[in-house]
């Protein structure tokens, strides 16, 4: 009886390791290999592609406005892959700054990325708490507080600023300024705000397929709503809150706008 | 014949001194010869990262050009030496809050800048952690020197001086903005003052007065526990009773209500040097700030229960305590620091 039980468990430990080698050989990429990956942020204004200065939108309230600055960082990218296992990007190559008044930084590209099938993404708008703290020397490329990324950090709290939005409400004619710029990691010594977002997103079914043959790489077209920071669990009111930098209030627009990331579409070529 | 020896003496010495500073000329300028960064006895382990970042004569006079380089600002008129002055502990003598560009004015008064290496943080909230972060708050200040690092890089990016004085520090020409954020670092690091009177007496070469000795005891009764240690400070956000107004401090940095009102405990070496004080400037005088403990400290939410013993607000000082107290703080005057031609722009 024993021994029957054994050569039981024998057999379908070894049929499983067959199915799995089976499955195994049929792969057509080989994790060792290294590929590339783009994700595309796409600005948008609702159902609009987002124009700045010319273009003039309307937030949930009604109130009409446009849209001079619009920037954020996305950092800390892991790549999920359709088997359940994961990549993350290397640290030291995850920070981006996408500026809508530049197109360049719409791209993103990520390299050395093994071969798989991704199904799907996950990153945070902003960054991370560490990075926050280290030293001058390792906040190079984007993160560079005396170059890239002057523009997006707070010198006298040494901080960065996750996601800048900024332009006029009201009626153009009228000048209202509005200035959203969003960060806080939490602190350094004291606990503060923090509004470090996660953002874990699906690629809807279709596969990234990430192989070291394709020259340009699968790439994901993400559509980023810039109307979100502003309609949500809060509507933000421009009247009321015109300013909004290192404050309470900054934790109502950073929870709008952890939403406003979607995945548009993936294409293979 | 005890005079004539007592004369050769000093005039060996003076030969001697003269030799020395002939000598040193050839090794660096201001002579003095370049010791690098040291913790001198009795200081506690630095809290700057000077293995990342070692002190080498060539950043630290890097480091100390751009420090007096008006370049910094956007009209080229005011250097990080325009409101840190050498002879004032290199604090801005004089000035109530910083008085920069065009005649603009901060809110706040230019502390000293000494014993940068010991610091847990920096400016009176506390707002930035590490050194190398400090120079870009000033140069992008609108109200400070309103110009942006970038700038700076591009404006002496063709300087060829410059360019020798980078490739000697840091082994390339290549200007960035991280590099000049390092060799200000290397200048500030070495402003150590630790050869005050006060100093010379633990160390045993000399001895305080009675009256001094008396305001060392006050001191340590009534003032030591914020203003503690070798450095003069616990480096901790507390609220010592000034009258408010809008600048809220520590609060700035983590809105927390328990903050408002905090600024950090400043050191009190050189204090002899640095009038005005507080973090607004608002006392000219060593007499007004003892004062300021005995009959002005103002109840609040958030004042330091040190200043609030047995139902009283503030800490008792007779006058006979106070003059005493005074001359204590006088003994952490350190010439030889405001002094040191190694550290002074001319
Ligand atoms: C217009 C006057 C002004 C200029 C120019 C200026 N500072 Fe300051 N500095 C200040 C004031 C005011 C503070 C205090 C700021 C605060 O606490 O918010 C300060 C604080 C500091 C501190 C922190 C000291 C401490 O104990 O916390 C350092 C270090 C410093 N400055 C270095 C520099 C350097 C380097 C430059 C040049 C790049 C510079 N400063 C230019 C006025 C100035
Ligand atoms: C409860 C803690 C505390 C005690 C006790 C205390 N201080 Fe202070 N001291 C501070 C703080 C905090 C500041 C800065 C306040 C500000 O600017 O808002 C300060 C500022 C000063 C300054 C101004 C220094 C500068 O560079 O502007 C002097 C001088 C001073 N204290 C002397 C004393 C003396 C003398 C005593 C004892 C009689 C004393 N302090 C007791 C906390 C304390």
């Amino acid at each position: 009886m024993k021994n029957l039980k054994f050569v039981f468990a024998i057999f379908a430990v070894s049929a499983l390791t067959l199915q799995s080698c089976k499955k195994e050989t049929k792969k057509d990429y080989d994790p060792s290999q290294k590929g590339k990956m783009m994700l595309h942020f796409d600005n948008r204004a609702g159902a609009d592609d987002l124009v700045l200065n010319t273009g003039t939108y309307s937030n949930a309230l009604g109130q009409s406005f446009n849209i001079s600055k619009f920037n954020y960082y996305i950092s800390n990218v892991v790549l999920l892959n359709s088997d359940g296992s994961k990549y993350t990007v290397p640290q030291n190559n995850s920070y981006f700054l996408v500026e809508e008044s530049d197109e360049t930084t719409a791209d993103v590209e990520l390299s050395d990325i093994p071969e798989g099938n991704y199904s799907g993404v996950s990153f945070v708008i902003g960054v991370d708490s560490n990075r926050n703290t280290l030293p001058v020397s390792e906040r190079t490329g984007a993160l560079d507080p005396t170059a890239a990324g002057q523009d997006m950090y707070w010198s006298w709290n040494s901080g960065y600023i996750f996601l800048k939005m900024e332009g006029m409400y009201d009626s153009v004619s009228t000048m209202k300024m509005f200035m959203y710029h969003i960060g806080g990691y939490g602190g350094y010594s004291s606990p503060t705000i923090n509004n470090i977002k996660n953002v874990t997103l699906s690629f809807n079914g279709t596969n990234a397929e990430v192989r070291k043959a394709k020259t340009s790489g699968p790439e994901a077209h993400l559509y980023v709503d810039a109307l979100k920071v502003l309609n949500g669990i809060t509507n933000v009111d421009f009247f009321a809150n015109p300013m909004v930098m290192f404050n309470a209030y900054s934790v109502n627009i950073a929870n709008n706008y952890s939403s406003m990331i979607s995945v548009n579409h993936v294409h293979n070529d | 014949m005890f005079t004539t020896i007592k004369f050769m003496n000093k005039y060996f010495l003076f030969l001697f001194a003269l030799l020395l500073v002939a000598s040193c000329n050839k090794e660096a300028p201001g002579n003095e010869v370049f010791k690098g960064f040291e913790v001198p006895q009795g200081f506690p382990a630095p809290t700057y990262p000077t293995q990342t970042n070692p002190v080498t004569k060539a950043g630290f006079e890097l480091g100390k050009k751009l420090f007096y380089d008006g370049r910094l600002s956007r009209d080229g008129t005011i250097s990080c030496g325009s409101c840190h002055i050498s002879f004032s502990a290199f604090t801005h003598h004089g000035h109530v809050v910083s008085h920069g560009i065009e005649d603009k004015l901060g809110t706040r008064n230019a502390p000293a800048i000494q014993n940068m290496a010991w610091m847990q943080n920096y400016f009176w909230d506390g707002g930035v952690h590490n050194l190398d972060l400090v120079p870009i708050s000033p140069i992008q200040n609108p109200v400070e020197m309103d110009e942006t690092v970038s700038n700076v890089v591009a404006k002496i990016g063709s300087d060829s001086n410059y360019k020798k004085l980078f490739k000697d520090a840091f082994g390339s020409d290549d200007i960035t903005g991280i590099k000049m954020m390092q060799a200000m670092s290397q200048f500030m690091v070495m402003l150590v003052s630790a050869n005050s009177k006060y100093d010379k007496v633990i160390a045993g070469t000399a001895t305080f007065s009675a009256d001094e000795n008396e305001g060392k005891q006050i001191f340590e009764q009534k003032c030591s526990s914020c203003h503690s240690g070798v450095l003069f400070t616990d480096q901790n956000f507390r609220n010592n009773g000034l009258a408010q107004n809008s600048d809220k401090g520590r609060y700035v940095i983590t809105l927390s209500a328990t903050d408002e009102y905090k600024f950090k405990v400043p050191s009190l070496r050189n204090v002899g040097y640095t009038a005005p004080y507080m973090h607004d400037g608002r006392f000219f005088s060593l007499e007004e700030v003892i004062d300021h403990y005995r009959l002005g400290v103002q109840p609040s939410a958030t004042l330091d229960t040190i200043l609030q013993q047995n139902g009283n607000t503030g800490i008792t000082i007779t006058n006979d305590e106070k003059s005493k107290l005074i001359l204590f703080l006088k003994t952490l005057s350190d010439e030889d620091f405001i002094k040191n031609p190694l550290f002074a722009e001319f």
